[in-house]
Order: structure tokens, then C-alpha cells, then sequence
């Protein structure tokens, strides 16, 4: 296999492991940057993982043929939108502790969706196989050497997640909206003196961060299991935070974070390939990508820039 | 008797048993929705839990290590510190012990078992202090490096226990010797796989309870958890503070591994993914409102619990995942006092007129 190929397909399967952390990460970002921990990603990837399984199912059934992954991703929308709705009246409304609110997300959609499942395929704790995903190449663009094979021959969702990066972006830091969404975040004391309603654009930033975690869980599913089980998730939705904070709370800092996720997990088939790696005990390849983010932290990025008042609900009788 | 009556309706005790009471109800309504008789359910939880002594020593075997992983969390929460990496901890304290009880399987046993002890409760906490030193000096929040260290640490104690320890043809590490192992009243219990652990998570909670409330370090730790801007300005050593508390928090989690592998299985298995002790006790540090008192409480409610569902599954039929469902639903109404403060309205209102009156 000459090299360039090599190059290519590695590119290819760090995009398949990363979307599903970009799509979340991102997701984490609108929650964070509203001010809202959002400890809970990985129970609203694991609602959005259950969603599309059973979405995806029923779509089949109903003879959607290749739409019904498409439903699946609806699906995991409407189940992440309700289950951050959850943590947004938890802790917006009844202004508990946020981190605490997060985590009964998890516990939940580890309970819910397991419990949901054995009701409705009759005891079995996995969702029927589905049909996930094809890739789809794009013409012309596939054919440029390298980034052809690596970016343009992947699964529609790794196109859509690119996009929501530069979306969120431009929304994040172009839009009066985005604005407000992180005035709230940074001082929503003084946003709420200028008119800006600080409950409602809370509310807004957790909502979208379940329909993004949800699509970010369904991602999983329609591409790499094509099934949901308890273990479909197993941890992602922490290293999506990770890659939030890693990326500084920037939908393109949290890309870039999600691919070196992605790329370590994608270096491990290919690092196989060659005869010098026999002689490392594959646990400290496994573990290459976790000390890497460690030391990467420690020498370039220091402290991290959280918005100033995560974590604190508003309370506009105090000063 | 007055003083009695206060104690025991202040908010503190009715908040979180009305919680626990609506969380219940949750998992009675959803096991409705699913076609299940919940009373019938509920019945078959306790009875497995209570049913026979083996059952009994058990639900105690469960309790152990939730009461340790549940203190490492709220201890670091006291101080200021989220510490998601309590399952990394476990794992390298179980590494730590195993590796004593196996290389050094001549030692007589009242000396082998001490430093087993010691050498998983040491490496735990070193382990958390690695996170609590980059907190320190670099300013790196400590959840995304305590994330990275559980793989971390998944990953190396599987190296160490498949490179040295294992047991031929199997994934697990080999079976410590006699001599390593304490049980303790396993008679009593028909064989059930109780240990003295136990005890020694009920001294810790005490050790954190009189640590944290009754010595000048514990206060430090406890001005740096509440303000640590305030803590330094008052001459307070911010940076060690933050170091030494993720340390006796990874003691506490590193305890819980040992005595998962010297006293309840005695031996180490090959995980293929995270074990999930840390996760169940960021749960208990949670519903204990990180006190250690609360703490030992709510392991015992979360052990009975998860044990319990068992039972629940082969006599009533439902999937066990429900628990989940349940202790998510309590430390919900937990975290979110207003609601339960707000099921409770009608009673607050009739005590203020009692005390008009």
C-alpha cells in the first residue's frame, strides 16, 4: 500500500470516530457558553443513540428504505431536545446544582433507554440490527489525492457535521444572537440590564446542546454499531467534554480537538500494520491518545477561558 | 424531646427522604407505564436484600466500596474539586494491592496485608494528585484531566495485570494468596463475601468528618473549596491545598479497589471497559450532599438498591435498568429542592400557623 493511500484512508476513519465527539462537543459549547455546565452529554448521546436505533427501526418497518436512517436522526433530535429539558429546568428554573443536574441525565438515559428497549423488542437488550449509513463519495472533489479519500468519501453526517462547525461559528460570534448567548454566559447580569432574558437564552443553549448531543449519540449508531446497546456510548460523551475544553469553547478549537480524538483512535488499526510496533504492549498504544492530551495541556494550552459565570444559576435579586 | 423533633424536621433529613419517596413513586409509574405490578416489584427488592443471610452479606459486600468511592468524591468536592477520575483511582489501587499480595506472597499475613492496604491506598492518591498538581500549578481543569487519567489507568492496570499477574488462559490476574486476604464474619453470612473493609470505610467517613470540621487543615481546605480567591488572600496556600485534597480523595478511592481485590474476589480482572465505581459514587457523594455521614446513608440506600434490583428482575419481571431510573429520579429531586420544596408547600404553610398560634 504506497503511502499517500495510507494518508488518506487514516484521514477517512479519524472523521468516522471523530463526528460523533464533534457533533457533541459542539453541543456542549452552546449549553457552556450560555453558562450551563453540560456534565450530561454523555446521557444525551446516549438518548440520541437509543432514538435513532429505535427510529431508525420503525422507519424500516414502515418501509422508508434509505430514508429511515434520516428519521432516526429526527428522532435522536426530539429525545436529546427532551432529555436537556430535563436539565434545563432543573437547573435554570429550580436552580439546582448544575454539575448535580447533568449527571441524573446520565443515570436516566442509562436506565430509560435500556428499560424502553427490553419493553419494546421483548426482552432483548439490544435494538434490532438496522441499515445504517452508506458513505457517499462526492464527485470530483474525491478524486484530489489524500483529502479526496479523507474528507470527501464519508457518511452524510461527517458532512454535516463540518458544517454545524462553521455554522456554529458564525452563529456563535457573528449573529446578535450569539451575542446574547454568551452575555449570558459571561455576565448575565448586566445582559439582563440591557433587556436580554437570561432564563429563555439558557433554556435556548441547553436545548440545542441536547438536539446536537442527540445527533452526536445517532451517529454512533447509523455509522459504526448499527444497533443501540447499554455499551454504544461507553464514555464518548466525556471525551466530548474533554474536547470541548480542549478547544477552548470554539466550534473550531472543539473540531480540531474531536479529530485528534478521532485520529488516536483511527492510529490504532493502522499502527498495527507495521512491524516495529510488535514489540509495544498494545495497552500503551491505547493509551497514547489520553497522556497526549495531558501533556498537550500542559504545555500549550494552560488556563482554561470558561465563560465567567458557568456553573452559577442567575439570581436577579443579587448583585 | 422538642430538640429531637427539630433535628428531625429540619430540611435536611425531610428534603431528602421526600425525595427519596418521590423517586420511588417515579419508579412505581414507570414500571405502571411498562405493564409491571410495582408493589410486587418493590416487595421482591427488599426480599433479596433481607431474605437471607448470605443475601444480607452481600448487600454489605455491594455497600463497601460505595461508601469509599462516594467519600473520594465529596471529600474533593468539599474542596473545590470535581473529581470524575474516582474510577481511575480504584483501578490503580486494586493494581497497586494485587501486585503486593502476589510478589510478595511469602510475607506472614498480619504483615503482607497492611501494605497491600497501604500500597493501594498510596497509589490511588498518587494517582489523583497527578490531576491536583497540574490543577495547581498550570491551572488545568482537573475533569478533563481525571477523564483522560481513568483511561489512562484502564489501560496501564490491564498492561500490569496481563504482563505479569495473569492466569494462564484467562483475563484475569492470578488468585492472591490465603495469607493476603481479609474476610471477616463470612460464617455468620453463609459464605457471603463480606471483609473488613467495611469497618474501615466507616472509620474513614469519621476520619473525613473530624478532618474536615476539627482541624485548621481541614478549614484551609474547606475556605479553598468555598472561595479559593478569598482562601489565598487570607494567607492560605491555595496550590497545596488543592494537591493534598486530591490526594486523600484518591486515597479514599484507591481503598475501595483494595479491598474489592483482597477481600471480596481475590483477584484482578482485565477490564475490557471502565469499571464504573467512580460514576456510582460521584451518585452517592450526590445524594449523601457530600457529608460523609450523608455519604455512608446514601451508599447504604444506592447498595440496597442495586443489589436489590436483582431480585426485583427474577421475581417481578423487570429489567433491572430501572433502578437507574430510580436513584436518577432521587438525586434529582434532591439537586432540585425548589420541586420538592414545593410538593411540601402545603405542610410548611400549616406549621407557620402552628407556630403563630
Amino acid at each position: 500500500m504506497d503511502v499517500l493511500t495510507l494518508l488518506g484512508q487514516l484521514l477517512n476513519s479519524t472523521l468516522v470516530f471523530s463526528t460523533a465527539l464533534i457533533f457533541s462537543a459542539l453541543g456542549g459549547i452552546f449549553s457552556e457558553k450560555s453558562g450551563v455546565i453540560n456534565i450530561g452529554l454523555e446521557g444525551l448521546m446516549i438518548f440520541g443513540a437509543f432514538a435513532a436505533g429505535v427510529g431508525t427501526y420503525y422507519a424500516q418497518e414502515a418501509g422508508m428504505g434509505n430514508w429511515s436512517p434520516w428519521i432516526g436522526i429526527i428522532a435522536a433530535i426530539i429525545v436529546g431536545v427532551l432529555g436537556s429539558l430535563i436539565h434545563a429546568v432543573a437547573a435554570i428554573t429550580f436552580k439546582a446544582d448544575q454539575t448535580i443536574s447533568g449527571i441524573v441525565i446520565n443515570f436516566l438515559a442509562a436506565g430509560l433507554t435500556v428499560y424502553i428497549v427490553k419493553l419494546l423488542f421483548e426482552g432483548s437488550a439490544e435494538t434490532p440490527l438496522i441499515h445504517a449509513f452508506q458513505k457517499k463519495a462526492i464527485p470530483l472533489l474525491r478524486d484530489i489525492p489524500v483529502i479526496g479519500e479523507g474528507f470527501f468519501n464519508a457518511y452524510p453526517t461527517t458532512y454535516l457535521a463540518l458544517i454545524l462547525v462553521a455554522l456554529s461559528y458564525f452563529v456563535l460570534f457573528k449573529t446578535p444572537f450569539g451575542l446574547r448567548l454568551r452575555s449570558v454566559g459571561e455576565y448575565p447580569g448586566a445582559a439582563d440590564t440591557l433587556g436580554v432574558n437570561v432564563t429563555r437564552m439558557r433554556y435556548i443553549g441547553v436545548l440545542i446542546s441536547g438536539a446536537l448531543a442527540g445527533i452526536g449519540g445517532a451517529t454512533i449508531t447509523l455509522t459504526t454499531t448499527s444497533t443501540f446497546a447499554h455499551n454504544t456510548i461507553s464514555g464518548q460523551g466525556y471525551i466530548a467534554i474533554a474536547a470541548m475544553i480542549f478547544g477552548k469553547w470554539n466550534p473550531v478549537g472543539a473540531l480540531g480537538a474531536a479529530m485528534f480524538f478521532g485520529f488516536s483512535q483511527a492510529i490504532r488499526n493502522y499502527v498495527q500494520l507495521f512491524e516495529w510496533s510488535k514489540s509495544i504492549p498494545q495497552e500503551f498504544i491505547f493509551m497514547i491518545p489520553y497522556v497526549l492530551t495531558i501533556i498537550v495541556l500542559v504545555s500549550a494550552v494552560g488556563r482554561s477561558a470558561a465563560p465567567s459565570a458557568l456553573g452559577t444559576s442567575y439570581d436577579p435579586g443579587k448583585r | 424531646m422538642n430538640k429531637w423533633r427539630k433535628i428531625f424536621l429540619s430540611d435536611n433529613i425531610i428534603v431528602p427522604l421526600v425525595a427519596i419517596l418521590l423517586g420511588l413513586l417515579v419508579g412505581a409509574a414507570v414500571m405502571l407505564i411498562g405493564g409491571y405490578n410495582p408493589i410486587d416489584a418493590y416487595r421482591f427488592l427488599i426480599k433479596r436484600v433481607v431474605g437471607t443471610p448470605y443475601d444480607f452479606g452481600e448487600t454489605i459486600r455491594q455497600i463497601t466500596p460505595l461508601i469509599f468511592t462516594g467519600l473520594s468524591v465529596a471529600f474533593a468536592f468539599r474542596s473545590g474539586l470535581f473529581n470524575i477520575g474516582a474510577d481511575g483511582q480504584v483501578l490503580i489501587g486494586m493494581t497497586a494491592s494485587t501486585a503486593v499480595a502476589l510478589s510478595w506472597s511469602g510475607l506472614p499475613s498480619w504483615l503482607l496485608v497492611p501494605l497491600s492496604v497501604i500500597a493501594g491506598g498510596l497509589a490511588g492518591g498518587l494517582w489523583a494528585s497527578i490531576a491536583g498538581y497540574l490543577k495547581a500549578k498550570r491551572g488545568i481543569n482537573e475533569v478533563i484531566t481525571t477523564i483522560m487519567l481513568n483511561w489512562t489507568a484502564l489501560y496501564f492496570s490491564n498492561y500490569v495485570i496481563r504482563h505479569f499477574y495473569l492466569l494462564k488462559g484467562q483475563n484475569r490476574s492470578e488468585d492472591i494468596g490465603a495469607s493476603a486476604t481479609m474476610t471477616f464474619l463470612g460464617s455468620t453470612f453463609s459464605n457471603a463475601r463480606v471483609h473488613w473493609g467495611t469497618v474501615i470505610a466507616l472509620l474513614a467517613a469519621v476520619f473525613f468528618f473530624v478532618y474536615l470540621w476539627k482541624t485548621k487543615q481541614g478549614y484551609e481546605m474547606r475556605a479553598v473549596g468555598l472561595n479559593s480567591k478569598a482562601a489565598e488572600y487570607a494567607g492560605m496556600n491555595v496550590g497545596t491545598n488543592v494537591v493534598k485534597a486530591m490526594f486523600i480523595s484518591g486515597v479514599f478511592a484507591g481503598l475501595a479497589g483494595t479491598f474489592e481485590v483482597i477481600g471480596v474476589f481475590h483477584y484482578q480482572s482485565v477490564f475490557a471497559a471502565s469499571p464504573g465505581y467512580g460514576f456510582d459514587g460521584i451518585a452517592v457523594a450526590l445524594l449523601g450532599m457530600n457529608h460523609p455521614f450523608g455519604v455512608v446513608l446514601s451508599a447504604i440506600l444506592y447498595g440496597v438498591l442495586t443489589y436489590g434490583s436483582a431480585g426485583m428482575s427474577f421475581g417481578a419481571g423487570v429489567p433491572p435498568e430501572l433502578i437507574k431510573i430510580v436513584i436518577g429520579s432521587i438525586i434529582f429531586f434532591i439537586a432540585a429542592q425548589g420541586i420538592v420544596r414545593f410538593v411540601l408547600k402545603p405542610f410548611y404553610l400549616k406549621r407557620k400557623k402552628e407556630k403563630v398560634m
